[in-house]
C-alpha cells in the first residue's frame, strides 16, 4: 500500500518538475537575455484584491509572506521571510509560486509519509524553513496566510501541476558536484551579498540579504539543504537580478552553501548516524564529514 | 639643558599622536571640498556643496551621506574609464588615492538636507522600487538598495533623495554601456529591464524620497 502510494506520489512530483526547463544558455552570459518564465496561469493583481474582511485577510496574509519576521520569536525562529526562496511575493514561476502550489493540495508526501492539507504544508515551511514553530490551523497568521495563497490562486484549475510549479528540473552537471569549486562560484557570484561568512546583511536593522547558513539561516529539515533542491532554485533565481550560473557552477554552489553549518533538524533524535539515515536518504551532506568537522553534530562531538 | 628641551617636544609630539586618525582625514577632506588641491583637482564644492548636497540643474550629484567607500570606488572608476565622464575624469585622475578617501570620508559624513521636488512620481516608480518588474527578471530596487532606497552597504548606495536628473543619467549611462563599473553587472542587468519611461518614473520616486 504504502509503496505503492509512494510512487504515485513521486510520479506527480516528476511530473510536476519536468517542465522545460527556463531557456537561457549556459555560457555564463556576457549578453544576458532574461528566461522566459514559464507558466500559462497569471495570478490576479493586488488591484483586485477586494474590499472588506476577506480583502483585509488577503493583506494580512500577503504582509506577511514579505515580512514574516513580524512573527519572530512567536512562530519564526531564524532570520528568513517566506518570501527569500518564493521570490516576487509568491508569484514568481519557478521559485514555487503559491499559485501553483494550492490547487495541488491535500497530497501525499513521502516527507512525513501521509496526506498533507494546504496548511500542513505551509506548516512545514515554518517548522524547517523558517526554523519555527509552526502557528495553528485555526490561528491568525495561519488564516491570513491561507487566504492569500487562496487568493493567488483564483481562477487556477485543482488538481492540475500548472508550468512553472517547484522549481524547474535542473540537468545533471557534467562533472559531480564539488564544494571547493562552489566556494570559487561563491565568492565570485554571491558573497557581494550574502556575505563571505555566509550570514547575509542587515541594514537598518532589516534584512536585506538573507543568510544562507548559519544560525539564522533554513535548518538541516529544510528542502534547500538539498542539494538538487537548491541547485534547482538558485539556477533560475540568483544571483539575484542576473540570474545566469551554468549548471555545474549551480550545483557546485548548492554543494558549497549546504556544507555550511545551521541549524539542527528539528527531528533529531539524539543520535545523528540514526537521524541522518532516517531521515536523510536523500541528495545531502548532513552527518558528513565537511571543512574538518561533522556536518550536523551537536556541539562537542 | 637636554631637559628642558625634552619638555619644550612632549607637548608637541603628545598633540601630534593624540589627533586621531580620522579627524585628520576628515580636516584635510574638507579643505579639498574647500579649495582643491595643488595638483590641479578644482574645489568640489562648486559644484556638489559644501554640505554635499549637489544640484539637480547641473546633474551634479548629492554626495552627503553616500557611504565613502562607496564614493572612493567612483572616484577610481572615473579614473580608469570605466565610468565615462568628461568632467569628473580630470578630476579623479588628479586625486591621490588618499585624498580621495578623505574628501569622500568628509561628505560621507555631511547631512544636506536636499528640497524634494514638487508633484507626485507616477505610481510605476514606486512598484519598481517596492517589487520590481519581474517579468524582466528586474528585482525590487530596495532589494539592493536598502529599506527605503535609503543603501545596503558600501556596495549597494543609497538612491534615495538622489537628484531626479542625475538618477536618469545614470540609468541612461547602464542601458548605453558608459557606466560598467558595477559589481558582477549586477546593475546593468537591472537598467536594461526597464523602458525610458519606467527610467523616468522610478527617478522621479526617488528624487521624491528621504536620504538616509
Ligand atoms: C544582488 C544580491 C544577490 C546576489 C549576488 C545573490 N543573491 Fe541570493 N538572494 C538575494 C536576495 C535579496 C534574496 C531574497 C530574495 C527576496 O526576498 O526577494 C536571495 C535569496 C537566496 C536564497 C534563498 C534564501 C536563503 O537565504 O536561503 C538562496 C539559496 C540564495 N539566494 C543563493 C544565492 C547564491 C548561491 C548566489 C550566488 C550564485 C546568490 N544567492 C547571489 C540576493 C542576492
Ligand atoms: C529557505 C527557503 C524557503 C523559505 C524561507 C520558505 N520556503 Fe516554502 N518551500 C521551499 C522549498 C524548497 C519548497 C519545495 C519546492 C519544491 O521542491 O518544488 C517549498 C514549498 C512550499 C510550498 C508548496 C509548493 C508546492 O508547489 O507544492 C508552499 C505552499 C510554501 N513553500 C509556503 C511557504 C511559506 C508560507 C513560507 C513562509 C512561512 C515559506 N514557504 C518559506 C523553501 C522555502
Ligand atoms: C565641475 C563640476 C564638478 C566638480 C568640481 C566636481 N564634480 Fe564630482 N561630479 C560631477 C558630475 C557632473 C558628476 C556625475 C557624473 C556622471 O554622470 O557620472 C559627479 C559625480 C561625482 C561622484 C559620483 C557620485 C555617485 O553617486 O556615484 C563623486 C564621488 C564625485 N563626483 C566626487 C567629487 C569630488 C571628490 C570632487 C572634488 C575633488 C568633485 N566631485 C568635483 C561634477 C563635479
Ligand atoms: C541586484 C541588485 C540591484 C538592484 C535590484 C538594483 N540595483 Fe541599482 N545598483 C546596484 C549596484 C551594485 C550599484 C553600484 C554600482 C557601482 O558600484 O558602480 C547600483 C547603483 C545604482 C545607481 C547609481 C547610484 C549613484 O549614486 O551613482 C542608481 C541610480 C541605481 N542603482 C538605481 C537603481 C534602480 C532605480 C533600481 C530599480 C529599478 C535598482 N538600482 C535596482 C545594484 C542593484
Amino acid at each position: 500500500m504504502i509503496r505503492k502510494a509512494r510512487s504515485i506520489a513521486l510520479g506527480t512530483a516528476v511530473a510536476a518538475l519536468a517542465l522545460p526547463a527556463a531557456a537561457a544558455d549556459d555560457g555564463a552570459g556576457k549578453s544576458y537575455t532574461p528566461p522566459r518564465p514559464p507558466g500559462d496561469f497569471t495570478p490576479p493583481p493586488d488591484s483586485a484584491i477586494p474590499d472588506g474582511p476577506m480583502g483585509d485577510m488577503i493583506r494580512r496574509g500577503r504582509e506577511l509572506f514579505m515580512h514574516t519576521q513580524k512573527l519572530s520569536g512567536d512562530y519564526v525562529g531564524n532570520g528568513m521571510n517566506c518570501v527569500n526562496c518564493h521570490l516576487d511575493r509568491g508569484r514568481k514561476a519557478s521559485s514555487a509560486p503559491l499559485w501553483a502550489a494550492f490547487g495541488m493540495f491535500p497530497a501525499y508526501r513521502g516527507k512525513n509519509d501521509h496526506v498533507n492539507t494546504m496548511i500542513e504544508r505551509i506548516q512545514g515551511c515554518f517548522r524547517y524553513s523558517m526554523d519555527g514553530t509552526p502557528p495553528p490551523a485555526d490561528s491568525k497568521p495561519m488564516v491570513a496566510l491561507l487566504s492569500y495563497h487562496f487568493w493567488l490562486a483564483k481562477g487556477a484549475p485543482v488538481g492540475v501541476a500548472l508550468p512553472g510549479r517547484g522549481f524547474p528540473a535542473i540537468d545533471k552537471p557534467d562533472k559531480p558536484y564539488s564544494v571547493a569549486r562552489g566556494k570559487t562560484v561563491y565568492e565570485r557570484e554571491c558573497a557581494i551579498c550574502h556575505g563571505s561568512d555566509g550570514g547575509g546583511r542587515k541594514a537598518e536593522g532589516t534584512w536585506v540579504f538573507p543568510p544562507l547558513w548559519g544560525s539564522e539561516s533554513y535548518n538541516f529539515g529544510a528542502g534547500m539543504h538539498r542539494i538538487n533542491t537548491a541547485a534547482a532554485f538558485i539556477k533560475p533565481n540568483m544571483p539575484l537580478g542576473r540570474p545566469d550560473l551554468t549548471t555545474q557552477e549551480a550545483w557546485d554552489v548548492a554543494a558549497y552553501i549546504n556544507s555550511k553549518p545551521r541549524p539542527q533538524d528539528p527531528r533529531f533524535t539524539g543520535e545523528l548516524a540514526q537521524t541522518k539515515k532516517r531521515f536523510h536518504d536523500h541528495m545531502c551532506l548532513y552527518g558528513t564529514e565537511q571543512h574538518g568537522r561533522t556536518l550536523g553534530a551537536p556541539d562537542g562531538e | 639643558m637636554k631637559p628642558q628641551r625634552f619638555n619644550a617636544l612632549a607637548p608637541a609630539l603628545a598633540a601630534l599622536l593624540l589627533v586621531p586618525v580620522g579627524d585628520a582625514a576628515a580636516a584635510d577632506g574638507r579643505k579639498i571640498a574647500r579649495n582643491g588641491t595643488n595638483a590641479g583637482a578644482p574645489a568640489c564644492k562648486t559644484c556638489h556643496g559644501m554640505d554635499g548636497a549637489g544640484r539637480a540643474a547641473g546633474g551634479f550629484p548629492r554626495l552627503a551621506g553616500l557611504e565613502a567607500a562607496y564614493m572612493v570606488r567612483q572616484i577610481q572608476a572615473y579614473a580608469d574609464g570605466t565610468r565615462a565622464n568628461a568632467t569628473m575624469k580630470p578630476i579623479a585622475k588628479a586625486l591621490s588615492a588618499s585624498q580621495a578617501r578623505a574628501v569622500a570620508t568628509y561628505y560621507a559624513d555631511q547631512k544636506a538636507s536636499g528640497r524634494k521636488p514638487d508633484g507626485k512620481a507616477p505610481a510605476a516608480g514606486r512598484r519598481l522600487a517596492t517589487i520590481g518588474k519581474w517579468s524582466k527578471t528586474v528585482p525590487a530596487c530596495n532589494a539592493c538598495h536598502g529599506p527605503g532606497g535609503r543603501g545596503g552597504g558600501a556596495d549597494f548606495p543609497a538612491i534615495a533623495g538622489q537628484h531626479e536628473s542625475y538618477l536618469v543619467a545614470q540609468l541612461k549611462a547602464w542601458r548605453k554601456g558608459r557606466r560598467t563599473n558595477d559589481p558582477n553587472g549586477l546593475m546593468a542587468a537591472v537598467a536594461k529591464g526597464l523602458t525610458a519611461k519606467e527610467v523616468q518614473a522610478v527617478a522621479a520616486y526617488y528624487a521624491r524620497q528621504s536620504a538616509p
